[in-house]
């Protein structure tokens, strides 16, 4: 390294890595791993989650919740961009991953079809 | 570069305190649990330096929720990755239960213990991986010393220390920037940078921690000061009883040079810095600085008169600036955020933070990093968790072993250099013993005297005889043979040693026995006087138990645990001990089923 600036580009791309560990004013996506949610394929879901942000360099934290007694409607999969309403969609596929991420994570549309409960921001 | 992303983060607490309870154990079985269930592509595992709170460890943090789990156990760790890290389900059982509420905390900064706290220094140690460079410039690491390199003179950077108001941590509270000022003004062609890490005083290991937590933190701040005093050379003095720091140092220097960061011209600016390890052997007195110094030249580690002071004349008579490990610590912040913020933080003289090693008869022990101000109340009841058992508190002990006993009824006094010296202890490097109502103060004083009278290197004849004849009264007062006038000479031979030493070794040693004669007499001149130690600690002044012959019900349980066979009775009637025989172990009172024996 020969200067400061080159510190701080290296500081830019090392802080990706660190994001799980500082979750603050970020947006969250949080999957149903209770055992009824791994049942019905939130493993699947979960992993292609993580594909999604990883090729698309996403600023997400995502963590993982127990059974909220929908089991029927699992896998449940959550989003929530800071500042703005907790949504949650159901019977989430694989295949309903990337337009979740795309229309809702990444442009702020929320997957309307998909959802099945919305949480106001502040509430819990 | 490509960033791997992992969705969650383990830490796990390799510090010397979690490593002895096992962490490396825990570690291997997570790696492989990781693997079982397909979770290591998701989930990374860090070790991280020390969290402070060595008593509950290992420790483990799951992120990104922050969950901070305590006491684990290698069996712990399948329900941690199964119900965790995989179902998301919190493990209740793991997590810290505040002492006097019982109640569970998850996360991390809810934590009494924490909640207080306010981590300059100690800011990373615990959360980034110490050998790792990339996670500590993920976090802001060498920025501090790019801005002092590019866009900062080193007048500039000392104005700026010196306007922060940072004092030596390593025990005296010398100002940091004026310590600067001065060996930047030798005119030399050679100049060093040293780095006290010899830590003497038992029981304090903040330097250790913060070597070991953040090695890249200390090479910042003394990359910074070698710039700002003009030392292209720098030592690092650490004792070999330290494996686990200096192994995590020689990963950063290693990993700085190759960066750039340390070397030639470093980030382009013109400036060399080139750092060096030296390994001490533990001696107590290689800790003050000329005895340091001639240590790491290979002499026999022995303080010199001062004048001529490092700044004059150092390392191999060149200008040398020596500051303490955590002095240097604070310097990345103060550049960083600058010199208003950190004396924002703190009382008149004193400011920023400090860390203390909170020990003793406390339910929460550990390394605790507070604003200066802040009162021994909030240490001990609020950061502390209050004294173990419901016990009393009776003293405080600040300053390592020749630090002073602040009594309870000092209880609200706030926390700065010229407080704690004003009651007759001081902040030393940081020691923090705390000691309820079981605790004799004479026996204390002597058990510090102890270990500065053994440490004393024996120059100078106040510090190696003046200690040796204090210690010998002291040894009689507990013994039960004290002599009227023990008191006095001890306060005398105190005096005199403390103005007549050759360094500071001596000029601090009789602190403890001295601040107990000012705060505790009356338990000493119980001991000369009485013949009794008040908190019944003394051998051989111990009083007898006795029995309370309306209570006892004669059921001779007492009688069977008694090793010296001093209690007698007939069954179902009330049973006698002679004082003559009783050694007073107490076992015959831990046994009576209606408490009917007390120590006379
Ligand atoms: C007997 C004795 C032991 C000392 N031990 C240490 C020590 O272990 N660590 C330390 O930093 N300073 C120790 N000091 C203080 C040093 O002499 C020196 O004041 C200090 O390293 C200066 O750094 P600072 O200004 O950053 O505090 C000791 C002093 C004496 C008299």
């Amino acid at each position: 390294m020969k200067s400061l600036e080159e510190l701080k580009k290296l500081r830019e791309e090392l802080q990706k890595e660190m994001l799980a560990r500082n979750s603050k004013g970020k947006t969250k996506i949080v999957i149903g791993m209770g055992t009824c949610g791994i049942a019905a394929g939130a493993r699947e879901v979960l992993q292609a989650v993580l594909q999604e942000i990883e090729k698309r360099k996403l600023d997400v934290v995502v963590s993982q919740t127990g059974c909220i007694g929908m089991c029927e409607k699992e896998p449940l999969l959550d989003v929530q961009l800071p500042g703005k309403d907790r949504i949650t969609y159901g019977n989430v596929t694989k295949e309903d991953v990337q337009r979740i991420i795309v229309e809702h994570v990444i442009n702020g549309n929320i997957v309307e079809d998909l959802v099945v409960a919305r949480l106001e921001e502040g509430g819990e | 570069m490509e960033a791997t992303i992992y969705r969650s983060h383990v830490l796990i607490c390799t510090g010397t305190g979690c490593v002895s309870s096992g962490s490396g154990k825990i570690k291997e079985r997570m790696v492989a649990e990781l693997e079982e269930r397909g979770l290591q592509k998701e989930v990374k595992i860090v070790d991280t330096g020390c969290h402070g709170f060595c008593e509950k460890g290992p420790i483990v943090i799951v992120y990104p929720e922050g969950v901070f789990y305590c006491q684990v156990d290698v069996e712990d760790v399948s329900e941690i990755v199964e119900e965790h890290l995989l179902k998301g389900r919190i493990v209740e059982r793991l997590l810290y239960k505040e002492p006097l509420t019982e109640e569970s905390i998850p996360s991390y900064n809810e934590i009494d213990f924490y909640k207080k706290q306010m981590r300059i220094a100690l800011a990373n140690c615990g959360r980034i991986n110490p050998e790792s460079i990339h996670e500590y410039i993920a976090v802001g690491g060498y920025e501090a010393l790019g801005k002092a390199l590019t866009e900062m003179t080193p007048e500039e950077v000392i104005e700026e220390v010196k306007k922060s108001g940072l004092r030596g941590r390593g025990g005296a509270g010398f100002p940091t920037g004026l310590k600067w000022e001065l060996t930047r003004r030798e005119k030399s062609d050679k100049k060093y940078l040293v780095c006290n890490a010899d830590e003497g005083d038992p029981g304090a290991f903040m330097d250790r921690s913060l070597l070991e937590g953040d090695p890249h933190r200390i090479i910042e701040g003394m990359a910074i000061a070698a710039y700002a005093i003009g030392a292209d050379e720098g030592y690092i003095y650490v004792r070999a009883e330290y494996p686990l720091a200096i192994h995590r140092l020689e990963v950063a220097l290693e990993q700085a040079a190759e960066l750039g960061l340390l070397g030639e011209n470093i980030l382009g600016s013109g400036f060399n810095f080139n750092l060096h390890i030296k390994k001490g052997a533990g001696a107590f007195v290689c800790g003050e600085e000329t005895a340091l110094m001639a240590s790491i030249e290979g002499r026999r580690g022995m303080p010199r008169p001062k004048p001529p002071f490092p700044s004059v004349s150092g390392l191999w008579g060149k200008p040398t600036n020596i500051n303490n490990v955590e002095t240097f610590a604070n310097v990345p912040y103060i550049i960083n955020n600058g010199a208003e913020v950190y004396s924002a933080i703190g009382t008149e003289k004193s400011k920023g933070t400090k860390v203390f090693a909170l020990t003793g008869k406390i339910n929460n022990t550990g390394l605790v990093e507070v604003p200066m101000g802040i009162t021994l109340r909030e240490i001990i009841y609020d950061i502390g968790g209050g004294i173990r058992d419901g016990k009393e508190l009776k003293a405080v002990q600040t300053g390592g072993p020749s630090g002073g006993c602040i009594p309870a009824d000092l209880l609200d006094l706030p926390i700065d250099y010229e407080s704690l010296t004003e009651v007759g202890a001081m902040m030393g490097s940081g020691g923090m013993v705390v000691m309820d109502e079981s605790t004799c103060m004479v026996d204390v004083a002597r058990f510090f005297l102890s270990f500065t009278q053994s440490e004393s290197c024996g120059k100078c004849t106040p510090c190696r005889e003046g200690t040796k004849r204090m210690l010998e009264i002291l040894d009689r007062i507990c013994a039960g043979e004290g002599r009227e006038g023990d008191l006095e000479l001890l306060e005398e031979l105190g005096n005199h040693i403390k103005e007549t030493s050759l360094c500071q070794l001596g000029g601090s040693a009789p602190n403890p026995v001295l601040s107990t004669l000012k705060y505790f007499r009356a338990e000493y001149e119980a001991h000369i006087k009485e013949k009794r130690c008040p908190a019944n600690v003394c051998e051989g002044m111990k009083s007898a138990y006795v029995i309370d012959e309306s209570v006892c019900i004669g059921c001779t349980a007492c009688t069977r645990v008694c090793p010296v066979d001093a209690i007698s009775g007939e069954r179902k009637k009330p049973h006698y001990i002679d004082p003559d025989v009783c050694i007073a172990c107490g076992a015959c009172a831990a046994k009576c089923p209606v408490s009917a024996i007390a120590q006379g």
